[in-house]
């Protein structure tokens, strides 16, 4: 398989693009691997690449239900941020941002990674304090933070209504200026090309019906495409968690599962040039390289794994942004879309050993997986590997929550619709 | 999605709030079973399929319900008076 390169393209170009070749194989599975893992989505993918590249450990299965790519993926808003304020988040995430800087140049494949900055809108004099402890909080834990006043606020996103007769007035806001956006389809197809040319097998249009196991022992998995065992297998379903864990008998996990919606508007002209979100409710928007507003609010607050939400969120979303920016009244609504959230209940994400003998835990991603990819699928490969916890994953176990160890950013409790 | 209020009739989704999972049960407030308080705090069955949950019809007559309702489908097969459903800790 080629490299991407300057000269590849311009090859390419001249025989009419007829001669690029398929970015993965389509093998058969074998009856054997050491590592598999269940999910082809972004985490699964990376946990794949990072097993292989960093560890060596290349005979590896990656098992798929529908098509590579297909679920919470391609379902995001494509954000990619690190402003946390508790130090287990802020370190996690600013190693994924550090792992986004350099993906493009380390899989050859162009991610897109867009660094135009996240803005926080602040509406109150309280939320403004809460805003900069944040910032605070990142600064202290060497992440890029900046307070900005209304009047810089104004200069950096002009369709924003900063005036004091506003309907939320606008306080200040919180800059990451490193935080942005990234192609999320390229991010899967970038992670599974660097995994498959490393020898791990793709397995698309294989779902898992059970578990096979010796006594408690995970030992491998029962497939639509037949029985295949493996020394150690992973679960790296987002949404579909407790549905795959029941097939091991596992009937009880700290996640629920709910629906968000995002939503894509026709294309325009440049409007904003940064992620803004909106602190008066709960909206964040970016634009896309193509020019939709790509943004998104609230979950549907109910257990759904409908992959559809209902009406009543779509139009709160949609008075939250025309509460924003006025000026988008008018456009069109080009598309909308749900994804299923595993939702865990302190709003932190679950990368674990266990809970059985041979498994492997990733989930509990709530709405920020998107920007979790590469340091998820990292730490997941370091502990699948070294059946122990990388430094940045070793507070996300299961058991923080029987050992009065949660890691509850919003402070909601377990209460996993607030998260 | 509607919901069959038994007080109002059918009323928008909108105009309810959701409270959670209703299968729980809560542990005897005197128990000091530590293992059973957190399964009750933390875990959840998670189904997909049918659920049975409490709801509150906070934009009409205020009483909370019990619905049991499709996860996948969105699909509502029963609502009920939470007070007079048998099961969950409906307190």
């Amino acid at each position: 398989m080629a490299e991407y390169s300057a000269f590849s393209l311009l090859k390419n170009a001249f025989s009419g693009n007829r001669d690029w070749k398929p970015a993965w194989r389509k093998p058969d599975p074998k009856p054997n691997y050491d590592v598999i893992i269940i999910g082809g989505g972004g985490h699964g993918l990376a946990t794949a690449y990072y097993l292989a590249a960093e560890h060596g450990i290349t005979n590896v299965a990656v098992l798929e239900k529908g098509w590579l790519g297909s679920g919470n993926i391609g379902r995001n808003t494509t954000i990619v941020r690190s402003n946390y304020l508790l130090p287990e988040s802020l370190r996690f995430y600013e190693y994924s941002m550090k792992l986004w800087e350099n993906l493009s140049h380390e899989l050859n494949y162009n991610v897109m990674f867009s660094q135009r900055g996240i803005l926080n809108l602040a509406h109150s004099p309280g939320q403004a304090d809460a805003y900069i402890r944040r910032g605070n909080a990142m600064r202290h834990s060497g992440v890029d933070a900046e307070w900005l006043s209304p009047q810089q606020i104004a200069r950096r996103v002009p369709g924003l209504d900063t005036s004091a007769s506003a309907r939320f007035p606008i306080t200040g806001g919180l800059l990451q200026p490193r935080a942005g956006t990234a192609r999320h389809d390229a991010i899967a197809w970038g992670y599974a090309r660097a995994a498959d040319r490393r020898g791990v097998d793709l397995l698309e249009n294989c779902e898992v019906t059970g578990f096979l196991r010796d006594g408690d022992r995970i030992t491998g998995v029962s497939t639509t495409r037949g029985d295949i065992r493996a020394k150690k297998v992973a679960v790296a379903v987002a949404g579909s968690t407790s549905r795959v864990l029941q097939r091991a008998g596992i009937e009880r996990l700290p996640l629920e599962s709910h629906v968000l919606q995002a939503f894509v508007s026709e294309a325009i002209k440049p409007f904003v040039n940064c992620v803004v979100t909106f602190g008066a409710g709960h909206l964040y928007m970016s634009q896309s390289d193509k020019g939709g507003l790509v943004f998104g609010g609230s979950l549907d607050f109910y257990n759904s794994y409908a992959q559809r939400g209902n009406l009543p969120t779509a139009q709160d979303v949609m008075s939250e942004i025309c509460a924003m920016f006025p000026s988008v009244a008018r456009l069109r609504l080009l598309r909308s879309w749900g994804g299923v959230m595993d939702m865990s209940m302190d709003g932190s994400p679950i990368i674990t050993k266990g809970p059985l003998p041979g498994l492997y835990l990733n989930c509990g991603w709530c709405y920020g997986g998107f920007k979790a990819t590469p340091a998820s699928g990292y730490s997941f490969a370091w502990t699948i590997a070294k059946d122990e916890p990388h430094a940045i994953n070793a507070p996300f176990t299961l058991s923080r929550f029987e050992r009065g160890a949660a890691i509850d950013e919003t402070g909601h409790g377990p209460t996993p619709k607030l998260h | 999605m509607l919901i069959d209020c038994p007080h109002c009739g059918p009323r928008d989704l909108a105009e309810f709030s959701y409270q959670g999972d209703a299968s729980r049960t809560r542990p005897d407030l005197g128990s000091t079973d530590t293992k059973a308080w957190i399964d009750y705090v933390y875990n959840r069955p998670n189904p997909a399929g049918r659920h049975r949950e409490f709801w509150q019809h906070a934009g009409g007559c205020r009483a909370h319900l019990v619905v049991e309702r499709d996860t996948l489908t969105h699909e509502i097969h029963a609502v009920a008076i939470a007070r007079d459903a048998a099961g969950g800790d409906a307190a």
